[in-house]
């Protein structure tokens, strides 16, 4: 377990970034905070910002605003990598170097003994890959590299882009299980995605962009519960009855078909308990469970810059 | 934007010196694991030993036994030609000699079966006294030249003017050489009374008992043809009135002697004529010699023979590969992205660029020294033992010009490494670097082009840093043929190189503050 000194510096605040490519706007105003012991995931259309954010988060992109990591920037960290391991780009590798020997390097300039090299290739399961030349790795395999290379350092800042990408299922079922490991010795782990689904049964709190800032900063559960928005079914042989007894309770009510209303206000198992009382016939009482995939499509909606581009398609 | 993400970390960190080595360590390690980088490094090595070498193989010039593979030497070193006709006496002690020379005049082939009359500009005709009748031993000598009027010259590479203007039978120019220990002074004048002193020579440790006399002798002759320059034959002779002895001179008669047997490399005898005295009813002489005594030069007059710098005419070729691997160092990264992870993990870009230029310029470094260490070595010793003759130089010259091919090889490639993060593609980058170094070196030497153009070129562009090579010296009193295609730079040679890491140090600032200002 790491101690709490430690783990205070495990944060990343993100205070009001704007940066302009071009004509565009690509990050306007984004703001928050990614905190310690849990995995944050960071979401968001592709275009959205989030590679440029974890850019400017490593002091590679300049933009207006503030970033730091462990309340500092970056740039002014001595060895960088002992407080922040990040994972940008599988893919940015020389080919004809040995996974082995490109970590090899990474340590050296951070002053980490050559051991941890070992004990990171076993961490991200290189094994005996790692003297082979990474040119020939598949984009699992770059993935596992790029996971051994964040965590040499053994920071307590992980941030990763994009890290699902080109991962079996065997491998998502891995990566999912190391992030929650990382979030549950400590560390503040930032994951990106443009895809809710992989950061489902991973992220413990979200952070929503769109256009460059955040739309939503929030729990999990809290999305949920506010995406579902309370609506529950109900199909009962006498509506005007129900209708009544639910009303006079304080909920609203909508008539939803000849046999079924929509009511909001009341959990459900209040309804149930009111009807029974009143003894209102009923056949269904079904709150209506908004799956988080639904409550992101809604809330980015007006926020997808690039409309039909495949999911999979990675932003610049 | 309008305000930056982060400030500049202040100064302070900037002091910090492991972070520096952490950064060299690192660049170190991504340099040796790429097995291609390591290899093309070998082979820059291998090419510039193997082009050396064979640039030197030709076959033994015809007739030369290994015997005749050096030059003779002066008391300084120094390559030098000493031949000339010798009428000489021996003196001990102190004593002078003093004669009119009532003309110098001379004749030389045209090269088309004819003669041309008149002595060369650097004919020369006068009083010498001598250690020995060996090449190479101490000398002074007061005389008459060609073109040049009177000079005081001693020890080969030493000259004086004196009076200018030509002898002449209406007109002899007396000349007087007064040995007083080791020191020589040499007088001239118009009429044999009133004397002007040309100049003063000291001749360390000069032996009590010398040969002193009367010599002639002349180098070829410098044709401008439109093939080129070429040089022919020429002869000179003096014709001396009666020598006026003081001091302790030996009873003998006056004997006549060709110093060094022959011409020598600096000269030779034209097909009707050949070296010789005569004396004359008054008690004059007439001299006819051929050859010169002066330092070895570069050039046609250098004769069949190599210098250090021949041997390593395969640093071009080891310079193109270490200028591709010191661009590759920085653009493979640029191609691949791995630039962000270089710079995640050292922060500090100009860090990052000083570490990349300390690596790939130090391994270029090495290349270029051993390349040089062993090539010229092994070039020598081959050249000698065919039948060259290799021009000496110091250890201190040797030196310089190894560490000198050292350090092109290395500027040349932080000068890649720089273009490379400027441009941030392999192909142009390689292309302009090379354009810029080797092929204005190819185009000055191989002759291609104008003296003058060529000239211009190893000054203004990188290539000037060849000249850290050169060893031919060169003499206002030689003349030869001193221009690129004959191995003399325009510029010296620490300021060539100078001009070579100025481009260096220029593509590596900009490359430094390109890669500060910029998204990476």
């Amino acid at each position: 377990m790491r101690d709490e000194s430690k783990s205070m510096k495990a944060t990343i605040e993100v205070i009001g970034l704007r940066k302009r490519f071009g004509p565009r706007l690509a990050l306007d105003g984004m703001t928050f905070t990614v905190r310690p012991r849990r995995v944050t995931g960071f979401v968001g259309p592709n275009g959205a910002g989030k590679s440029t954010t974890m850019r400017v988060i490593l002091g590679l992109d300049a933009a207006e605003g503030t970033a730091l990591v462990g309340g500092v920037p970056y740039r002014t960290l001595r060895r960088p990598l002992r407080h922040l391991g990040a994972l940008l780009d599988a893919s940015a590798l020389q080919p004809s170097r040995t996974a082995r020997n490109h970590l090899l390097w990474l340590a050296h300039s951070q002053g980490v003994p050559t051991r941890r090299v070992d004990e990171v290739i076993d961490q991200a399961g290189l094994g005996t890959a790692a003297r082979r030349k990474a040119g020939g790795f598949s984009l699992g395999m770059r993935q596992r590299l790029g996971i051994a290379a964040a965590l040499l350092g053994d920071p307590p800042v992980v941030m990763l882009d994009e890290p699902f990408n080109g991962l079996d299922p065997d491998g998502i079922v891995w990566m999912r299980g190391f992030l929650a490991e990382l979030a549950r010795q400590g560390r503040a782990v930032l994951v990106s995605s443009h895809l809710m689904s992989e950061l489902e049964d991973t992220a413990d709190h979200l952070v929503v962009i769109g256009r460059g800032r955040v739309v939503a900063d929030t729990s999990v559960s809290d999305l949920l519960a506010e995406a579902s928005g309370g609506r529950v079914t109900l199909r009962t042989s006498a509506p005007p009855r129900a209708a009544q007894v639910l009303h006079g309770a304080g909920a609203t009510v909508l008539a939803t078909g000849p046999d079924t209303l929509g009511v909001t206000g009341l959990p459900d198992e209040e309804i149930v308990a009111l009807l029974a009382r009143n003894g209102v016939p009923f056949s269904q009482v079904s709150a209506h469970r908004a799956t988080l995939e639904e409550a992101y499509m809604e809330l980015t909606r007006d926020a997808v810059e690039y409309r039909g581009i495949p999911a999979g398609e990675t932003e610049r | 934007m309008t305000a930056t993400l982060t400030p500049r970390p202040p100064a302070t960190r900037r002091t910090e010196r492991g972070g520096f080595l952490r950064a060299l360590h690192a660049e170190w390690t991504k340099f040796r694991t790429v097995r291609g980088w390591v290899l093309a490094m070998a082979g820059a090595l291998l090419v510039t030993i193997a082009v050396g070498l064979l640039g030197t193989a030709a076959p033994a010039p015809g007739g030369r036994g290994a015997g005749s593979a050096s030059y003779p030497k002066g008391p300084g070193g120094e390559a030098v030609n000493d031949s000339f006709y010798f009428v000489h006496r021996t003196l001990t002690g102190d004593g002078a000699l003093t004669v009119p020379l009532r003309s110098l005049t001379g004749a030389a082939d045209t090269g088309t079966g004819r003669t041309a009359q008149g002595a060369q500009p650097w004919a020369k005709a006068g009083i010498i006294v001598k250690e020995s009748l060996t090449q190479g031993s101490p000398y002074a000598a007061v005389m008459a030249t060609g073109g040049h009027g009177v000079r005081m010259q001693y020890d080969y590479t030493h000259d004086m003017a004196g009076p200018s203007g030509k002898a002449a039978q209406e007109s002899p120019r007396w000349l007087r050489l007064v040995r007083s220990g080791d020191s020589l002074t040499g007088y001239a004048s118009t009429d044999g009374s009133h004397w002007t002193e040309v100049g003063r020579a000291k001749l360390p440790g000069l032996a009590r008992t010398v040969r002193a006399g009367l010599f002639a002798t002349s180098p070829e002759a410098k044709q401008e043809t439109a093939a080129g320059t070429g040089f022919s034959p020429a002869v000179a002779t003096g014709t001396f009135g009666r020598p006026d002895l003081t001091g302790d001179w030996s009873q003998s008669a006056w004997s006549g002697t060709q110093v060094g047997g022959d011409a020598g490399t600096s000269g030779s005898y034209t097909n009707t004529t050949e070296g010789g005295f005569t004396q004359t009813d008054g008690g004059g002489f007439t001299v006819t010699g051929a050859g010169d005594i002066a330092p070895v030069v570069g050039g046609p007059v250098m004769g069949v023979g190599f210098s250090v710098e021949n041997f390593l005419v395969g640093t071009f070729a080891g310079l193109i590969v270490v200028i591709a691997v010191g661009t590759v160092f920085i653009t493979g990264e640029y191609r691949r992205g791995l630039l962000r992870t270089t710079v995640a993990a050292t922060p500090l870009r100009g860090r990052v660029l000083g570490a990349k230029a300390l690596v790939a310029g130090g391994v270029a470094f090495a290349v270029g020294l051993v390349a040089a260490a062993i090539t010229v070595p092994v070039g020598e010793r081959s050249a000698r033992g065919r039948g060259f003759h290799v021009f000496p130089v110091t250890s201190a010259t040797e030196a310089r010009v190894m560490v000198g091919t050292g350090l092109v090889c290395a500027a040349a490639t932080v000068l890649a490494l720089g273009v490379g993060a400027l441009l941030r593609r392999s192909g142009t980058a390689v292309a302009l670097v090379i354009a810029s170094i080797v092929l204005p070196f190819l185009l000055a030497v191989s002759g291609v082009l104008p003296p003058g153009a060529s000239e211009w070129l190893l000054r203004v562009t990188p290539a000037a840093g060849f000249a850290i090579q050169q060893t031919l010296p060169r003499y206002a009193q030689v003349l030869s043929v001193y221009e690129p295609s004959t191995g003399y730079y325009p510029l010296a040679p620490w300021a060539g190189l100078a001009v070579l890491c100025g481009y260096a140090a220029l593509a590596f600032g900009l490359a430094v503050v390109r890669l500060r200002g910029r998204d990476v």
